[in-house]
């Protein structure tokens, strides 16, 4: 049925910007402005009312552009992630894709549950934790510039690129 | 040597050169 691709793609597409960009807020915006916050003690505000609200939709977006995706694959869904011929470029972007998914909840999840006091931690686990939830953090930033080439390849990518 | 992901800059430029390296990959992979 045409209409379940149609709307994976819609829904795809939605979640995937709502992902990416708390993704991007969390790098650009909220990195830099813990940093000034905890500067003038007003860091709380950020860490108990803001991060907790945007890790939640960040995480569980992420579930559904996955979802979204494979469901958009479909029956190719094995062509894509073997890179077979004709399915390389999205193939590599799923992959990305993939690896930044397992990042959010294999890694930044476990460590600001630590960081945000919602698991217990000491002060230098919390300080670890702070590192690795950072760096993963700033990888999947890193990732999403060639998951993003790729996952918007079409026509312009095929005749720029022969992708 | 610092680490290129501890600033934006480092993080945007790293991107790009993987995605160049990814294209190149893709391509060489499609023959």
């Amino acid at each position: 049925m045409d209409l379940v691709p149609a709307l994976a793609r819609w829904v795809h597409f939605l979640a995937g910007v709502m992902w990416i960009g708390l993704l991007y807020y969390f790098n650009f915006v909220q990195v830099p402005a813990l940093k000034a916050a905890t500067a003038d003690n007003t860091a709380a505000g950020i860490t108990k009312h803001v991060a907790p609200r945007a890790l939640l939709y960040f995480r569980w977006s992420a579930v559904v552009t996955w979802l979204a995706g494979a469901t958009l694959l479909g029956a190719n869904f094995v062509n894509a992630f073997t890179l077979r011929p004709g399915w390389v470029g999205i193939g590599i972007g799923a992959w990305l894709g993939t690896i930044m998914i397992f990042n959010v909840w294999a890694i930044i999840w476990p460590n600001q549950q630590k960081i945000l006091g919602m698991k217990p931690a000491s002060d230098e686990e919390k300080a670890k934790a702070r590192r690795t939830a950072f760096l993963t953090s700033r990888m999947n930033t890193a990732l999403s510039i060639p998951m993003l080439f790729f996952m918007a390849g079409g026509l312009t990518h095929r005749a720029a690129f022969g992708l | 040597m610092k680490n290129p992901l501890d600033s934006l800059w480092g993080t945007i430029i790293t991107g790009l050169v993987l995605t160049v390296i990814l294209v190149l990959a893709a391509k060489s992979l499609m023959g």
